[in-house]
């Protein structure tokens, strides 16, 4: 029967016109042909949006459904796929994107046990989604064109174990509903081949065989995915040694498998106005920073006030994040000015005009300086022990991060209960979820849910965007409050 | 009749004497390592030492069991657990590139304590054990090595008693020792029936609302019944006291509490006459072949299953790194070594029968005396005799295995 499958199967693909004919892959065959170092860089840095999506939707818990339509909707703008049936489509160039953006990823996270372990789930959990959004007859199709070791369960020994299937199916099937063996189709695999049926006491299992019901055959699947990817990454990581020789890429898959640290930089990095484009004056800041910013800004701003001064980087971070979210050059001045009122305008002028003017790409080499996002705060520039910049949620001690964030946003709604999953969150090293799950509380009175992150499920990955998002929630439910009176 | 702590101190005197003199070191190393030429599965494998005064030194290892006993006998240390084999040897552990030191195999390991059947055993708590509370670690023996044997399919399970007041089993399949931690996990979440806190009521959640129970547990229910009756309803009288039936109203339906509350109040009904309370309610107040009569089946499943199930310790299973102290050695509290313990005899097995440092060392003393030839070990002139022959007899079993696999693989041998 196996191989009749597999003739099925070799003839499709010899009459499909498409080079990849499944939506699905395995990802068995490296891509072949020319790549450009743009295309390596896009493909891998568009999927490892969607990777870091999955892991920080892990991070948090998120229920599967929620899981499955947040990473849909990343995929949808990042690497979307449409099914064979598309005609109109160019579907084989979008699988092509998939292909190499997924071996790119290979070589970036082959390179630690830490790394390859959160690839593959992240991979595995992606191709899970994948299969399951798939139609039933593209899926079959896949299913075919590849051999899966499975042995099917004949009908004598259906009969033998009959009632414990019965007694295995009625653990998942509707109260009422019986099992028709007749129809079911059983299949026998090592229960090592399907862990989570295992966990769960889904299937029957003797002598180390579980008899898997045809609906859950998918985990066969995903566990084979799963098995090859691991193997697929050790051989990776033997041939990686050969790749040093290319100048060009080292650096780039360096910068990769850092992206799954602190969550993948956003468009923000580039961005140079307030999103909303309302201007900002050096009075408003004080007020912005109590209901607008994330804690390291809020930091920034509080050292600022009680110390009349900031070191180097703590200006150049908490500056630029200024400059981006609309602060003027000229209320930029006026600002810093108001805020070292310790001393004199001499040297001020002398000592941090030309400062402040460099960071707008007013002086020297004119560089439009963009504000560091949360990967390079966390990465670049460790704060010393005199330093305030850096990320609170990693570089602050556990209790000071305690008492900072109580002290902080207790006016905004977070509570002492709030903290152990807070503190757990940083414990893992997720700090860009801590950071997340803070904007998630602290907004709850506008209507954000847990899980809702920065809207749409995104967690902050650029100081701007928390504030951003946190000025346009405020400003909608302004909004929604001035129609609520011109109605009544 | 709380079991005797021995009377003697353990002085690091004794425990060297047993050391040198009793401690099956070749036993244990034909266990550990399948054949009889030290293979990677010993040499690679990480002991760990408890030293006098709580000193822990890790990633031990050791070339052959001579080296080992040498070790021990230099060492002299309270207790000595065992981990799994590594990539490279554990001694040389800052040797190996970082990242290449990882375990690889490992025995399937169980950890079933008595502390965790504290809640529902009213005869003794803590770290004192008897003979009635031993009907629990027996129950979870008899569960445990039915669902290894007969779902997951392994053969060579060791029971080894703890020394106090549980019971370790290890199994030695070669398919077990490779499993990943990941499949360790699944197969724990399989065996794992009890879960939740102190906090929470109802610690059982094996199915979905008015489902049936999975296969594995339906069969297991056959021996959890009698047990149910004979330990928490006769023996152990649990649900006699107070504060034991109001837990057991937790678990029962609502509709039934309030008139069995009303009922258990007023008098001082045994468990038996309250479980019985509870099914002629069910019987009176619910029809047959109804789903009323089906969920109240199911509670009483449940309260069964909650009462009885083997209690797992699951982290120790989880993780091929986790260390387990290894059989044989001396519990420094008891003075009784950890010996072998047979599955088939369990509900025979005397905990405070178990021989204790100073009476084994007594039984050599005695021994001397007859002149006996010298070419024996001496542990066969003591009470440890049929224990170390169990566990020579599993190495056995082990060791013909490997050899017939080994024999099938290169059937181009001289045979």
């Amino acid at each position: 029967m196996l191989r009749a499958r597999k003739r099925v199967a070799v003839e499709v693909e010899k009459h499909s016109p498409l080079r990849y004919p499944h939506r699905l892959n395995f990802y068995d065959q490296p891509p072949q042909g020319e790549i450009t170092i743009e295309e390596f860089e896009i493909c891998a840095l568009d999927r490892l949006r969607i990777l870091a999506e999955i892991e920080s939707s892990y991070a948090r818990n998120r229920p599967w459904d929620e899981l499955k339509k947040y990473t849909l909707e990343q995929c949808k703008k990042y690497l979307h796929l449409d099914a064979s049936s598309a005609t109109l489509q160019d579907v084989d160039s979008q699988r092509r994107k998939d292909h190499i953006g997924h071996f790119v990823l290979r070589l970036a996270f082959c390179r630690s046990e830490e790394l390859r372990r959160r690839f593959v789930k992240a991979e595995t959990t992606l191709f899970r989604i994948r299969f399951e959004d798939d139609d039933r007859k593209e899926r079959e199709d896949f299913l075919q064109s590849r051999q899966f070791s499975w042995t099917p369960v004949m009908k004598d020994e259906v009969e033998q174990y009959a009632e414990q299937l019965k007694a295995a199916a009625s653990t998942y099937l509707p109260p009422k509903d019986q099992v028709d063996l007749e129809k079911e189709k059983y299949c026998k695999v090592h229960w090592t081949r399907v862990p989570d049926l295992i966990e769960k006491r889904k299937v029957f299992l003797r002598h180390g065989m579980a008899y898997v019901p045809s609906k859950e055959q998918a985990s066969i699947v995903y566990e084979e995915f799963q098995r090859n990817l691991e193997n697929a990454l050790l051989v990776t990581l033997k041939h990686l040694p050969r790749l040093d020789e290319d100048t060009r890429i080292v650096p780039l898959l360096d910068n990769l498998s850092q992206g799954f640290l602190a969550g993948v930089s956003s468009e923000w990095a580039s961005a140079t106005t307030a999103a909303n484009g309302d201007e900002i004056t050096a009075e408003m800041i004080d007020e912005l920073a109590r209901k607008h910013f994330p804690m390291c800004m809020r930091h920034l701003h509080d050292t600022l006030k009680r110390d009349k001064h900031l070191k180097h980087f703590g200006r150049l971070q908490y500056g630029l994040f200024l400059k981006v979210l609309g602060l003027s050059i000229e209320e930029a001045l006026a600002f810093w000015r108001r805020s070292f009122s310790g001393m004199t305008d001499d040297k001020f002028n002398k000592e941090y005009k030309y400062n402040i003017r460099h960071s707008y790409g007013l002086e020297g080499k004119r560089a439009n300086y963009a504000a560091k996002s949360c990967q390079q705060i966390l990465l670049s520039d460790q704060p010393g022990p005199q330093d305030s910049h850096g990320c609170p949620y990693r570089h602050f001690s556990l209790d000071n991060l305690q008492t900072a964030l109580l002290s902080m946003y207790s006016s905004q709604g977070l509570t002492v209960k709030d903290l152990p999953e807070i503190v757990a969150q940083v414990k893992s090293g997720h700090y860009h979820v801590a950071c997340t799950r803070v904007f998630e509380i602290t907004h709850a009175a506008e209507g954000v849910r847990k899980g809702e992150g920065v809207g749409g499920g995104e967690s902050v990955t650029h100081p701007n965007q928390y504030a951003a998002r946190s000025r346009e929630l405020e400003k909608k439910i302004k909004e929604e409050a001035d129609g609520d009176i011109t109605m009544s | 009749m709380t079991m005797n702590i021995d009377e003697e101190p353990l002085t690091p005197e004794l425990m060297l004497a047993f050391y040198r003199r009793l401690y099956p070191f070749k036993s244990i190393f034909h266990w550990l390592n399948h054949e009889h030429t030290p293979t990677k599965l010993f040499m690679n494998r990480e002991f760990a030492f408890t030293l006098q005064g709580d000193v822990y030194l890790r990633y031990q290892s050791f070339t052959t069991p001579d080296d080992l006993k040498k070790q021990v006998c230099a060492m002299n240390p309270t207790r000595f657990e065992i981990g799994p084999m590594y990539t490279a040897r554990p001694r040389d552990k800052k040797l190996a590139r970082p990242g290449a030191f990882q375990p690889v195999m490992r025995e399937l390991v169980f950890d079933i304590d008595m502390t965790d059947y504290d809640s529902i055993r009213t005869c003794c708590s803590d770290a004192s054990i008897c003979q009635r509370c031993w009907a629990f670690i027996a129950v979870a023996v008899k569960i445990l090595d039915q669902a290894v044997r007969n779902n997951f399919g392994y053969q060579h399970l060791l029971w080894v008693y703890s020394g106090r007041r549980g019971i370790h089993l290890w199994i030695s399949d070669k398919d077990a020792m490779e499993l990943s931690d990941d499949q360790r996990k699944a197969l724990v979440g399989w065996m794992t029936v009890i879960q939740g806190s102190k906090e929470q009521h109802k610690k059982v959640n094996v199915r979905l609302s008015s489902r049936h129970l999975p296969p594995s547990l339906k069969e297991a229910l056959e021996v959890l019944g009698p047990a149910f009756t004979d330990i928490i309803l006769e023996d152990q009288d649990v649900f006699r006291p107070e504060e034991g039936w109001r837990e057991l109203l937790h678990l029962i339906p609502k509709n039934y509490v309030e008139t069995l509350e009303a009922k258990w109040e007023k008098g001082d009904r045994s468990s038996y006459d309250k479980w019985e309370d509870f099914k002629s309610e069910i019987k009176s107040s619910t029809r047959k072949d109804t789903i009323q009569r089906f969920t109240s089946s199911t509670a009483m499943e449940d309260i069964i299953l909650q009462y009885t199930y083997p209690r797992i310790d699951a982290e120790v299973s989880k993780h091929r790194n986790h260390l387990l102290k290894a059989p044989f050695c001396v519990h420094p509290k008891t003075g009784r070594v950890c010996v072998p313990v047979d599955p088939r005899t369990i509900d025979d097995f005397k905990p405070e029968a178990v021989p204790t440092v100073g009476q084994l060392l007594r039984e050599l003393d005695e021994a001397k005396d007859t002149g006996d030839a010298e070419h024996r070990s001496d542990w066969e002139k003591t009470s440890l005799k049929p224990y170390v022959e169990m566990l020579d007899k599993h190495a056995l079993a082990l060791m013909e295995e490997v050899r017939r696999t080994k024999r099938d693989q290169g059937g181009d041998m001289s045979w």
